[in-house]
């Protein structure tokens, strides 16, 4: 360790004592293809487009028709398959190891179609030789700005969570902002050696309008000449211990006090090294590094402010080397920035910041696969996410193999748009609870997902039982998933905003990477076949009641099918201790009215009204949840003239039902029952996907066609069952239209906190006022 | 008291001062009567001509006092009085030199009102109090400072215009200094470079405002220049800068870029980062003490060229006028400030100088003894 920290901080010579392990930092070389590179002062970024070979799990029903049905056989066949998905890769390592990490590639490349690299940055020119020597690509260079703009670009559409405002004293020092949908126009700040200014109209529109040569360079240069310290973040380190006021002139210093009239308090700084000017005292190099940190954050930030104000533009992100995650500039230039707008422009900077140009490169490269025409995801298994630089924030010190930062965007299958029905889509935030905020919380599920990692690796290798080597992955994927809690521990702000949601999508990334494509599927599939032996069952009962009573019944019903679930654990334990755990028996457990929040009298209300037109339902678990909960409530919208659309995931997470599996059993439900049957052929029951495999919900990132059938069909009504999609996710969400969200809190410590017990039940019918005005 | 003849109330007694005192230098303007009459220069008391003797037949003052001769006004006519108008600095430092001798000299007898700007009017206000016996009267920086520029401006240097400007500045050899008139000067950007620089913008004698500020000014460039060259005093570090080649110091966008930057019209000569060739310990071990004055110069001026050209902007004002001790025998940066405005504005902003650089202040202050005298 201490010759690889020599070998960094010595000099800028080749390093090439490394050895790379081939699965994990270049990954997917084989297929890799459309190579670009952004050489920076000190750090190389390599882009590559590349396809993974992933095993997805596939239902398909067997012939009914042609086959007798009987007790035995499985209600449909899952089958995993190989699947082919795009995926990008940005990795980011110290200069030194180029010639290395080149030499890897130059190996593992097996396609030869590639024939040029894109490349951006300052040091393209130095490395343009070693680079066409090493990987016979010609390289193609490509201008700077435009790279980092098209890169910003790209993240600002893509990463939901990638901007954030930096409060030093702050609860969480990272507050990430919602993203707005419509990115532009935006002021970027580059601080490289100098400063560009650059203002971003659209997608292929920007200009410099403006820039400054007192830059990260003049902060190093003259720091080098005053401190005699050669290293940049050494340089940091100094000027975060220093004082400035012993070297700068304050207002105090020239008015005893302050400029009252002027509103200039008196610790102004009215000349930076105003003291200095005299041969009679020595300064530390602290207080020197302090002072020209000081000075040079004050200038841009005021620089930025004079053209934010002069081009109207109230976001202003800040990036470059200057910048790049340490904490002491973005506290500096922050500070500056609400001085000199009295706090009417925030300074936003980027999680990915470090990636602009060489994202902007590949994307240049990529055109003909036309990257942007796809919405592209964050891929949490194979992102190192934000790591700080500030050795008090990390104290988990990089591994040798940690030096390399990665970024993988996986390509999503369809174009992710805002669900039309939310309010205010600029002010959504689907998560209840930001876990990098409210550090009881954060403790208790980072624990929480810990206990749950035994369960879950045991459930992933019993879904592989014919595969040997299945224990092997799930090991695997219990180091990978720990070591990401790990990282989330000491850094809450990693992947944007710690929330339930994240962790829960964070392990099912994971599950992926190491071929667990679905570890539930036949647990799913079992209970699917015991409910759907129930469904004629409980329509016959339901039939028997009285209006009223069916009301309430079927209510009762959705939410004893909510408590069915394998994503809360105190669920799962009883389910696998107990697996004859019926639907009677589940009802049971419910609590009793009032319920924990309880609007189930102004529901009947409003059903004993005018039906809705149509209802879109976010649907949640497989099994009694669907069959016997969700159908039969369902079935009686319909049977109000309301049309329903149901909306599942399109991929797999924990039980919840897939939009490949509610196909299925949908048709069996029709077969079984004749209105079902009828509406599905009327064409007033839908089935959607809704895009997501997550068990929570991000109503603004939802499958264009979605979005699209709501717009058509008038939607009016919006259902969202379950603890992930209604609790965990969207209990604040505001919608333009009439909204039920419902679930039961198999959480204690959730129960706790929303002041009910485990099996608590919240029943929230909400209507929004502009509606309610009419009534 | 009694009504001279030109409408001041009465007589004002002898001396008068003016005073600014800022971050680094203290201004002093001295109004010497040249028209004393034989019977007046009987009653005058001692302590008087001794202070009038001492300031006019001497050009410097302990080690660090310095008159500047070269810009006193003659023959000015002050509140029905002629004379001449003086010029004295010193260091902020020596400031409690000069209470002491203000006591020594028993000023406090002479019954005449001591006007002071500057931040240091307030920070040496109990001192004047208890060492010399002396009420300051504390006036406004920014209202002396306007008062002042636009006096002097209206009175002349001698016969001689007191503004100026450069005209060709975009080419080295043909760039010379034109005298002008500030005839019309409103609407004005007002830089005044001193530790630290404040932009105003000035729409009428009484109307102004302070648009911004920055304390990257001539403190700034002297306190670097001495900690990285080991040099003293601003004219050292000038002389320093004269000689020095600030593009071993900084790094060019040619550097970068190997000649313009067509991209976004940047030309290949332009500085893309200041000191940026520091960052190399080669090239720290290869420059001059002369190319880190020089680039020390470059670097804060174009930084105030910068946002001046801003603000003007914002502000919609096209006469940017620069004053401040860090002008001062400093033809370096009115330069390439001239230049500065003229090349980024595309020939839309001019950059206007004016003679008595760093003095308006203390000017204004005088002014404000004079109108006291006038008002009953």
């Amino acid at each position: 360790m201490a010759t690889y920290v020599e070998a960094v901080r010595g000099s800028h010579s080749m390093d090439k004592s490394i050895t790379l392990p081939p699965d994990e930092i270049f990954r997917n070389l084989e297929n890799a293809k459309r190579f670009a590179i952004d050489i920076g002062g000190s750090l190389t970024k390599l882009a590559y487009y590349s396809t993974v070979q992933h095993k997805v799990a596939k239902v398909r029903s067997f012939d009914h028709a042609a086959k007798q049905e009987s007790d035995g056989e499985p209600l449909y066949e899952i089958s995993v398959q190989e699947e082919i998905t795009a995926r990008l890769h940005f990795i980011k390592f110290e200069n030194t190891y180029i010639e290395t990490c080149l030499d890897f590639i130059k190996d593992h490349l097996v396609n030869t179609e590639t024939k040029v690299i894109k490349a951006t940055g300052g040091g393209a020119y130095k490395f343009k030789d070693l680079i066409e020597k090493k990987l016979k690509l010609k390289v193609d260079k490509e201008d700077e700005m435009s790279c980092l703009i098209k890169g910003c670009n790209f993240v600002l559409k893509n990463i939901p969570h990638e901007v954030f405002v930096y409060a030093k004293h702050g609860d969480s020092e990272f507050r990430f902002q919602n993203t707005h949908p419509d990115i532009f126009p935006y002021l970027l700040v580059n601080i490289g050696s100098g400063v560009s200014i650059v203002k971003v109209e659209a997608e292929d529109r920007f200009e410099r309008i403006g820039g400054s040569s007192i830059g990260g360079g003049t902060f190093w240069g003259l720091g080098a000449l005053l401190t005699k310290t050669k290293r940049f973040d050494e340089l940091l380190q100094l000027a975060s211990r220093g004082q400035h006021t012993s070297v700068d002139m304050l207002v105090k210093d020239i008015y005893g006090g302050a400029y009252g009239c002027l509103g200039l308090t008196g610790d102004l700084i009215a000349s930076s090294f105003g003291k200095s000017a005299t041969a009679e005292k020595e300064f530390s190099k602290e207080d020197m590094a302090k002072s020209l940190l000081h000075m040079i954050s004050n200038d841009i930030g005021q620089l930025a402010c004079l053209y934010a104000r002069l081009h109207n533009l109230s976001r202003v992100y800040f990036g470059g080397f200057f910048i790049r995650g340490h904490p002491v500039t973005m506290h500096t230039i922050t500070y500056s920035i609400n001085y000199f707008t009295k706090g009417e422009v925030q300074a936003l900077f980027l999680r990915h910041e470090g990636y602009l140009g060489a994202i902007g490169a590949f994307l240049k490269g990529a055109e003909e696969d036309n990257p942007n025409q796809y919405c592209w995801g964050e891929n949490y298994a194979g992102s190192s996410g934000l790591l700080s630089v500030s050795p008090e924030l990390n104290p988990m010190q990089r591994e040798r193999s940690g030096t390399f930062d990665m970024l993988e965007m996986d390509r999503l299958e369809r174009q992710l748009v805002n669900l039309p029905l939310l309010q205010d889509s600029s002010s959504y935030i689907p998560d209840t609870v930001d876990l990098t905020e409210d550090t009881l919380a954060r403790e208790y599920w980072l624990c929480c997902f810990e206990e749950a990692l035994d369960g879950v690796v045991k459930r992933a290798i019993a879904s592989q039982k014919d595969q040997p080597e299945a224990a092997e992955r799930a090991e695997k994927f219990r180091q990978k998933y720990r070591d990401k809690l790990q990282t989330l521990r000491h850094q809450p702000f990693a992947y944007g905003s710690l929330t339930v949601r994240s962790l829960l999508d964070t392990r099912e990334h994971c599950l992926n990477e190491f071929n667990f494509p679905d570890p539930y599927s036949k647990i799913k599939q079992k209970e699917n076949d015991l409910a759907l032996k129930s469904y004629q069952r409980v329509l016959k009962t339901l039939e028997e009641l009285s209006w009223e009573q069916r009301q309430i019944a079927l209510v009762r019903g959705l939410l004893a099918g909510n408590v069915f679930d394998w994503g809360a654990k105190a669920v799962s334990d009883v389910l696998e201790s107990d697996p004859e755990f019926g639907f009677e028996k589940a009802k049971q457990q419910l609590q009793e009215r009032p319920w924990l929040v309880d609007t189930y009298n102004q529901w009947i209300e409003r059903l004993k009204g005018p039906p809705h037109k149509c209802a879109l339902f976010f649907v949640d678990n497989s099994g009694m949840d669907i069959i016997l909960g969700v159908f039969p409530f369902v079935r009686e919208l319909l049977s109000r003239g309301t049309e329903v659309v149901l909306a599942s995931n399109s991929g797999p997470a924990l039980n919840d039902v897939t939009n490949g599996e509610l196909q299925i059993l949908t048709e069996r439900i029709a077969a079984m029952d004749p209105a079902i049957q009828a509406s599905l052929s009327e064409d007033r029951l839908t089935l959607v996907q809704s895009g997501s495999s997550s068990p929570c919900l991000d109503l603004s990132r939802l499958d264009k066609v979605l979005a699209t059938v709501v717009r058509e069909r008038g939607t009016d009504l919006v259902v969202i069952e379950g603890m992930g999609r209604a609790i965990h996710t969207n209990y604040y969400a505001a919608l333009s239209c009439e909204s039920l969200k419902l679930a039961v809190i198999k959480n204690s410590w959730l129960a706790d906190r929303l002041g009910g017990k485990i099996f608590s039940v919240v029943f929230k019918y909400e209507v929004p006022s502009i509606i309610q005005g009419h009534h | 008291m009694f009504l001279n003849t030109t409408g001041c109330l009465w007589i004002l007694s002898f001396p008068w001062f003016g005073m600014d005192i800022g971050g680094t230098l203290v201004k002093l303007v001295y109004f010497e009567p040249k028209d004393i009459t034989a019977e007046e220069e009987q009653e005058e008391v001692e302590s008087l001509k001794s202070i009038r003797r001492y300031l006019t037949s001497n050009v410097a003052y302990g080690k660090t006092g310095v008159r500047d001769v070269h810009l006193e006004l003659r023959e000015l006519s002050m509140c029905g009085r002629t004379g001449t108008l003086h010029f004295i600095r010193f260091p902020t430092a020596a400031m409690h030199r000069f209470i002491q001798m203000g006591r020594d000299k028993n000023f406090s007898s002479l019954h005449t009102t001591l006007c002071a700007t500057g931040g240091g009017a307030y920070k040496f206000e109990s001192d004047f109090r208890t060492t010399a016996d002396l009420e300051l009267v504390k006036l406004d920086e920014l209202d002396c400072l306007i008062h002042g520029l636009l006096y002097v401006d209206s009175v002349g240097f001698n016969g001689h215009p007191e503004c100026y400007y450069f005209e060709n500045p975009s080419d080295t050899q043909a760039c010379v200094k034109q005298p002008c008139s500030l005839a019309h000067p409103f609407p004005m950007l007002l830089v005044n470079i001193g530790s630290g620089v404040s932009v105003l913008a000035v729409y009428s004698k009484d109307n102004y405002k302070r648009v911004t500020g920055t304390s990257l000014g001539g403190g700034t460039f002297l306190g670097l220049c001495c900690l990285l060259t080991g040099c003293e005093t601003f004219e050292e570090a000038l002389e320093m800068a004269s000689k020095g080649d600030s593009t071993k110091v900084d790094k060019l966008v040619r550097d970068i870029y190997g000649g313009d930057y067509q991209r976004f019209g940047l030309q290949g000569s332009a500085v893309a980062s200041s000191f940026g060739h520091m960052m190399s310990k080669e090239r720290r071990d290869s420059i001059s003490r002369e190319d880190l004055a020089r680039a020390t110069l470059v670097t804060i001026t174009n930084n105030i060229g910068s946002i001046a050209r801003m603000c003007a902007v914002n502000e919609k004002i096209e006469r940017v006028v620069f004053v401040g001790n860090f002008l001062r025998i400093n033809t370096v940066s009115t330069k390439l400030l001239a230049y500065a405005m003229d090349f980024w504005s595309k020939g839309q902003l001019r950059a206007l100088f004016l003679e008595h650089e760093g003095y308006f202040g203390a000017v204004g202050a005088l002014l404000e003894l004079l109108k006291a005298s006038e008002d009953p």
